[in-house]
């Protein structure tokens, strides 16, 4: 542990797959596709590899930021190269460097041209999501954020269906738009530190885009201002996310993107969102955020999500957007859970993160195994499929499964959790965001039985092969993973509770047991030591 | 040995998993042989519709399935295998049940002992606040992976495992010719298994897990056809209804832990028992949510729909999930909460009516149905209706007592139309049989028994409860509707009759008079094969005997009551009892008379009109009231109605619409921002180009051309440049001269 501590993990973790894609670029020649494969593969699965230890050696009951690295950048701007992770980056980290191992691995048979730019492109990516996670100073995240788009623009715009210049400019242009009024957020904290704006006195502190210290300070500015720095961020993460009614981009980007972009997008990409709304808007902006009107916006944006997102789910007739649509129902889960400001909510909505990319990514890689075969992605062109292809019938039911919420798999523990928190917050809430449950199901289950059963009546489909075993080496350990956080979920919970409590109770939730207890004022509740004989019971007979 | 309790389910759990593996790689191969078939141009496709020999699909015999047995090469061994570990895990399971019940000692379960065995921490929520007025300190919410094994859940673990195998014996003779004979008792113990977990389940959220995971079997055993679009239909239909009921389920959970902190029988009962006042204004809400789900897992009006479809599914799969096991799951739940419910009224008052209303319902339903298991199907929901009826009322003990005669009696029909469709090779319409009464004796013995039973014959196993039920209900006092014990004991009263009447009608249609389908067919009826008529007879037996647990008028002669007496009827008071005790004893018998009576007449009816008056009276009603005899038999519209509604309507219909906006409206304004920019654009660059840069340019041209004159003037001659300067000169000091 000391000697992990004393590395720079965060950033060897960050810039294997950089080195990687430098070394395919210019020490591979683009013929040898076999070996930029290999390469690829090699390179993710190291990364996977250094970035477990992390798990093992983290330390759950510590609060704060670990295995932190600072370096001055720009003194002059008060700039640092600022690394450092909690129990929530660390899953998504994890979640990053094993969804790119598989993202390469099942890219293989599916990329056929420009396949050295390929995968340049996606160990790119994969490090600059990974920075962006990692990252404590906002300058440096920023920089990982907006230029985290400029590889996916080009793995849709280039290797993506048919409409992907217009879902490649659409993701890149609506992200951008966000993630300006981010950065206008972002300079105006800046400067409230420091020397002011507007109308508004500065702190006069020194210059600095140091997360953990400009959060207290932001935490500390006047409630107006708040909600206007709040909604500032709010449009770059919400579009992110997506939230209703940003979310336009994604069933596009989605549908368009190759199958690894796609299982990325959903994985990790999608998460920035949640991310920034739990990493900073919460803490940073706890008046704004307790404000009912909104707080009653944003979980009214998510229920609309959830219903909304299933509703359009339900008639879909392409199968990747059907997934899509899905995630935006999902992610609307998610919102609700971090919204609803208790522990079972947000730690069931960063929960729910995780799960999401893992039972979506599955969905995606599964889509993708068809797509491969027929090149088409549309519901009606299949049915029966469960006689040709019995494996993979399993494994997408299994995902299909996961992706419901049916106990004992990954998305009840989270979807549960998340509700359980919203009901203790409100009634209604969860009233309507169950309703979900509910179409969740049909969705999946219509899509389930419109592929999978019926007659094998459409010839091209009588000679699909099985999942070979390249395939099954992709999606086992989602399956595995899905039953782990389905069956045994402490070990997440353990990691996510410190950093959950920190947000919570950064916006006045309960988060500590108090010492003594004697009968709660004004609560029809006697103290838990009082064994008054029970009243006797209203007979109905 | 008590410890070893989570063994009981984890047997049949291994035993899905080995034939679950087992099947995907004996079809791994298979699916190669079908592609390197299919690229030698055989068309893969004439290997593909399902063979098979029961009911669904009528046209199929033993011959043509045996000919395309998918096993391919060795399905011998195979099929051992997967018979051996499908049956021998759930008996393992059952022994294990029993062996753990004697451990902890019947005696000492009925005095209250409750055996917990908790395996590990499951879900850690963290510190909450519990919701509304009933809020104590914040507190460590959490949920364990617990087995709880009291007297409710020992009852229920030894009938269903019991009868589960039974049904999974039965299925080894008649599946023995499906393809899928794996895939069949993979799910078959995972059912088992979800089975288990919901009864054994020490909190309200491993009775959740185990409520899916039945689900899901169901989804998938009923589906087990899936090349057909009706069992598809109806494996997704049974699923997607009961999810509607989880919804209500989980709300109930959800408010559970919001006011107990707590998802543990062991502290919510106790807790709300303490302080009833406490808790009281809040559990209505709770209440029926739980019952929604309850409504949804029972098949109970209006959620019933699922379960008449759920018949598409192999006949062992109606008898155990569909009769026996799984649709009591959410009287057992009920049950289980009878705490909560007692500090209820109100909420105990719709159980009661729901429950009144769908016996009657469903039962008249079933008078006019002529699919063997449909009419057992309206027969079941008819029953469960009983069954909440009893819970209505309070009188939980006899709920459960019904529970387990139904499940003996009613798995012993089921099983029995099984030997039926099997000795008919798939035929299940009544209209075409009649006369197999000598053909196939063991079935129709223990048919004709199992039928006697649910009519309520005095001294077999559904007299008993039924007896408790309707007692109970009679004595049934509501502070609300003072008068609505005694509607609801005419209603159930009545559907005693029509249960007699549409019973015997069967039997009569089905087992006498002459044969009425063709003589082909009439050769080749066979009696089922010995795996088959044992379980039956097992069956039958427990029909006849099942009820002496509970005798209500000897002293001492209620076991089942005393047995189950610690979990549901904590509450009472010193000598309180269940209702049906509470009568009278004239009253009581006098009740009983009228039961019997009841019966008999029903009885006595479908004899006259079926067995001697060969159909000629029923026909006859039908043709002078053709809208009611129609609205019956379509099963008053009520699928057609949701269909439309719900279906088409709010999903779809909804899902379309929001499409639309979501592409028009949505994305609309988002590609309007673009058309928005482009334009401006566009303008920009036509102002750009013309006025701005028309701007630069036209100065430039004025300048050029006003410079034009200048240039002229470049003479290069000094005295030209002499004379302009002093000229200059000259204005500049006359301006300064005159302006001075």
């Amino acid at each position: 542990m000391n000697t992990l501590q004393q590395l720079p993990i965060l950033s060897i973790i960050a810039y294997i797959p950089l080195a990687g894609a430098l070394i395919i670029m210019f020490l591979i020649p683009k013929e040898k596709t076999g070996a930029i494969k290999a390469f690829a593969t090699a390179v993710a699965a190291l990364d996977l590899a250094v970035s477990l230890p992390l798990w093992f050696s983290f330390d759950r009951a510590k609060a704060g930021y670990q295995f932190v690295e600072r370096i001055p950048w720009i003194p002059s701007l008060g700039v640092d190269y600022h690394f450092g992770i909690d129990g929530i980056t660390l899953l998504l980290i994890l979640l990053t460097t094993f969804i790119g191992v598989i993202a390469i691995y099942s890219s293989f048979s599916a990329i056929a041209e420009r396949q050295k730019e390929y995968y340049i492109l996606l160990l790119l990516l994969q490090t600059f999501m990974i920075g962006t996670f990692c990252c404590l100073d906002f300058f440096l995240f920023y920089v990982f954020w907006e230029i985290m788009l400029v590889p996916m623009y080009f793995l849709i715009g280039v290797w993506g269906g048919q409409r992907r210049l217009y879902a490649a400019i659409k993701f890149f242009l609506y992200t951008l738009a966000g993630s300006v009024l981010m950065l206008l957020g972002i300079i105006a904290l800046y400067f409230y530190n420091t020397t002011g704006f507007l109308g508004y006195k500065g702190l006069g502190h020194a210059a600095t885009f140091s997360v953990p210290k400009l959060t207290a300070v932001a935490a500390a500015m006047p409630p107006e201002l708040q909600v206007w720095l709040f909604f500032a961020f709010f449009f770059g993460f919400a579009i992110k996310v997506p939230m209703f009614p940003f979310h336009t981009w994604l069933p596009d980007a989605h549908t368009e993107a190759p199958t690894a972009g796609s299982v990325i997008l959903a994985a990790v990409l999608l998460k920035m969102g949640t991310y920034g709304f739990v990493r900073f808007s919460l803490p940073m902006f706890p008046e704004a955020v307790k404000t009912p009107w909104v707080i009653g916006t944003m979980v009214f944006l998510a229920i609309v999500g959830i219903v909304y997102g299933a509703m359009v789910t339900l008639v879909q007739k392409d199968m990747k957007k059907l997934i899509a649509y899905s995630s935006v129902s999902h992610l609307g889960f998610v919102m609700l859970g971090i919204f609803a400001l208790n522990m079972a909510g947000v730690q069931g909505g960063v929960l729910q993160m995780i799960n999401h990319g893992i039972s979506t990514g599955a969905l995606f890689l599964l889509v993708g195994v068809v797509y491969e075969r027929r090149h088409t992605r549309m519901i009606a062109e299949y049915g029966g499929l469960a006689r040709q292809m019995p494996i993979y019938a399993t494994y997408f039911l299994i995902m299909a499964l996961s992706s419901m919420g049916l106990p004992l798999l990954n998305g009840f523990i989270g979807e549960f959790s998340i509700l359980q928190g919203a009901f203790a917050k409100n009634f209604w809430w969860a009233l309507f965001a169950c309703t979900g449950i509910v179409l969740g199901a049909a969705y999946l289950l219509w899509l389930y039985q419109r592929v999978f059963f019926g007659e094998l009546s459409n010839p091209a489909n009588a000679k699909l092969p099985d999942l070979s075993f390249r395939e099954q080496l992709t999606l086992a350990p989602l399956v595995v993973l899905a039953l782990w956080i389905g069956l045994y979920p402490k070990p997440f919970f353990d990691v996510l509770r410190v950093p959950s409590e920190n947000i919570v109770r950064s916006v006045g939730g309960a988060t500590m047991t108090p010492p003594a207890y004697a009968g709660a004022p004004g609560t029809g509740i006697p103290a838990a030591g009082d064994l008054a004989p029970a009243a006797p019971v209203p007979a109905v007979r | 040995m008590k410890d070893l309790l989570w063994l009981v389910p984890l047997f049949p759990l291994a035993g899905f998993l080995v034939n679950g593996v087992l099947y995907l790689i004996s079809h791994r191969t298979r699916g190669e042989a079908a592609d390197a078939h299919g690229s030698q141009g055989a068309p893969a496709l004439a290997a593909a519709p399902a063979p098979s020999v029961h009911g669904e699909n009528p046209a199929h015999t033993h011959a043509g399935s045996s000919a395309h047995d998918p096993a391919g090469h060795s399905p011998i061994p195979l099929k051992t295998a997967h018979t051996v570990v499908g049956t021998v895990s759930v008996g393992l399971s059952c022994v294990f049940a029993f062996l753990a019940i004697l451990d902890v000692g019947i005696g000492r379960l009925s005095e209250g002992a409750a055996h917990v065995v908790t395996l590990y921490r499951w879900l850690p929520l963290g510190v909450n606040q519990a919701v509304g007025q009933v809020h104590g300190p914040a507190g460590e919410w959490f949920v364990d992976a617990a087995f709880r094994l009291d007297s409710l859940s020992a009852l229920m673990i030894a009938f269903v495992t019991f009868v589960g195998f039974l049904i999974h014996v039965y299925s080894v003779g008649y599946m023995g010719h499906e393809e899928g004979y794996g895939r069949y008792f993979a799910y078959l113990n995972l059912f088992m298994f979800s089975m288990l977990l919901l009864v054994l389940g020490a909190n309200f959220l491993l009775l959740f897990v185990g409520w899916e995971g039945v689900g899901l079997c169901s989804y998938l055993l009923i589906g087990y056809f899936y090349d057909r679009d009706a069992a598809a239909d109806a494996g997704k239909k049974a699923f997607v209804v009961n999810r509607i009921g989880d919804f209500g389920f989980i709300l109930g959970i959800f408010g559970i832990f919001s006011l107990f902190g707590s998802l543990d029988f062991g502290k919510v009962f106790p807790a709300a028992a303490a302080h009833p006042s406490a808790y009281a204004p809040y559990l209505t809400l709770v209440c029926l949510c739980l019952f929604v789900g309850a409504c949804g897992k029972s098949a109970q009006f209006p959620l019933y729909v699922w379960l008449p479809d759920a018949m598409a599914g192999p006949t062992p799969v109606s008898a155990l999930i569909h009769a026996a096991t799984m649709v009591t799951a959410g009287v057992y739940m009920v049950a289980r909460c009878n705490v909560l419910f007692r500090l209820s009224p109100d909420a105990l008052l719709v159980v009661a009516v729901v429950g009144g209303f769908t016996a009657l319902f469903a039962a008249t339903i079933g008078v006019a149905q002529n699919d063997i298991k449909k009419v057992l199907a309206y027969s079941t929901v008819s029953q469960l209706g009983y069954m909440f009826l009893a819970c209505g009322v309070g009188a939980f003990v006899a709920g459960m007592f019904h529970v387990m005669t139904h499940a003996f009696f009613k798995a012993c029909l089921f099983l029995g139309s099984g030997s039926v469709i099997h000795a008919l090779g798939g035929e299940q319409d009544i209209r075409k049989m009649g006369g197999l009464a000598s053909k196939i004796p063991v079935t129709y013995r223990t048919f004709l028994v199992a039928t006697l039973a649910i009519a309520g014959v005095p001294l077999l196993a559904g007299f008993f409860s039924k007896d408790a039920i309707l007692a109970a209900a009679f004595e049934a006092h509501f502070a609300s509707a003072p008068w609505l014990g005694r509607v609801l004991w005419a209603a159930a009263l009545f559907t005693a009759g029509l249960t007699a009447f549409y019973m015997l009608r069967l039997v009569s249609l089905t087992f006498w008079g002459k044969f009425r389908g063709g003589t082909e067919q009439e050769a080749q009826i066979h009696e089922s094969p010995r795996s088959m008529t044992v379980p039956l007879i097992v069956l039958a037996f427990l029909s006849v005997v099942g009820g002496y647990v509970g005798i209500p008028m000897v002293r001492g002669g209620d076991r089942i009551g005393e047995f189950l007496h610690p979990i549901l009827l904590p509450l009472a008071g010193a000598g309180a009892h269940t209702a049906a005790h509470e009568a009278a004893a004239s009253t009581e018998a006098l009740l009983m008379a009228a039961s019997v009576a009841a019966a008999a007449i029903g009885l006595a009816l479908a004899y006259v009109w079926y067995a001697k008056g060969e159909g000629a009276v029923p026909a006859r009603i039908a043709a002078r009231f053709p809208g009611v005899y129609r609205a019956v038999s379509n099963k008053y519209y009520v699928d057609e109605a949701y269909d439309s509604v719900f279906v088409q309507g709010l999903a779809k219909g909804g899902g379309r619409f929001l499409w639309d906006f979501d592409a028009t409206v949505v994305d609309g304004a988002v590609n309007g921002t673009r058309h928005v920019t482009v334009g401006l654009s566009w303008l920009s660059s036509f102002f750009d180009q013309y006025v701005v840069d028309g701007l630069v340019n036209g100065v430039a041209n004025t300048l050029q051309a006003g410079f034009r004159g200048f240039r002229r003037a470049q003479t290069g001659r000094v005295q030209n440049y002499a004379l302009v300067m002093g000229g200059g000169l000259f204005c500049l000091v006359a301006v300064y001269l005159l302006f001075r």
